[in-house]
């Protein structure tokens, strides 16, 4: 289930549940609806994601390379789950990834 | 020793996971370690599925979990062509965002995830993959 809310300069993607290879491609939907439309401030809200994949992995970072290449564009995390965070240090990418602890903050974060 | 035979399909692995993190949790693992146990067991699935048997299909990937004093031993046997991981290149993080690649990403998380690992081919069958978490 992925849900995007449209704000004023920043819209926020919420997904729950499990993202891995069966359900990361609605993921991308979502993201590239918005990149497309030339929106490129994104906060993805994780407070109800259980699980991610390496291929939800990457689709965070290929939104994100899109999101960068225009001027202040940027995709960040709010609320992963320790689970998570500890997938993407796994996964050296922890580097590329600004995490907050709430949606609102991360909005402000722009 | 807990068996389950899912056919090779993406919308299978929320189920393949969480047998094994039914079984892990059941074993005493903590939360932590179970979802290590689910992450490399759904990469190394993903794996078997995209390539070993190229794509999805109705070909079978049977999955066991054990647990013994120490920890939880997962199984995962496919009849696809044989695997040789030191035939995939190491995954590279260390570059800038923009030259990124995916290819070896599961790799390492299965490798990162769980304390031992161990992939052999079956001659004229296909592949069994081995990995245990300790608790």
């Amino acid at each position: 289930m992925v849900e995007t809310m449209r704000m004023d300069k920043v819209d926020v993607v919420k997904a729950a549940g499990r993202i891995d290879s069966h359900s990361s491609p609605a993921l991308k939907d979502a993201f590239d609806l918005l990149l497309n439309d030339g929106r490129n401030k994104l906060v993805f809200d994780m407070s109800e994601v259980e699980f991610l994949s390496s291929s939800g992995v990457w689709v965070l970072l290929e939104t994100q390379k899109r999101a960068r290449r225009k001027s202040k564009g940027d995709l960040v995390l709010a609320n992963p789950s320790e689970n998570i965070k500890k997938t993407l240090d796994l996964a050296g990418l922890m580097h590329f990834m600004k995490i907050f602890d709430g949606v609102d903050t991360a909005v402000a974060g722009f | 020793m807990p068996t389950a035979t899912f056919e090779a399909r993406y919308e299978n692995l929320g189920r393949i996971g969480e047998f094994v993190s039914t079984a892990a949790k059941r074993a005493g693992l903590d939360d932590s370690a179970a979802y290590a146990v689910e992450l490399a067991t759904n990469e190394a699935c993903t794996n078997i599925i995209e390539h070993g048997y190229g794509g999805e299909s109705d070909n079978r990937i049977e999955c066991s979990i054990e647990a013994d004093d120490g920890g939880v031993t997962v199984v995962l046997l496919d009849w696809s062509r044989p695997f040789d991981p030191s035939r995939v290149p190491e995954a590279d993080f260390s570059v800038p965002l923009e030259e990124l690649n995916p290819r070896g990403a599961g790799l390492r998380l299965i490798r990162g995830s769980m304390d031992e690992v161990r992939f052999e081919p079956i001659p004229g069958k296909g592949n069994r993959l081995t990995m245990r978490k300790s608790r």
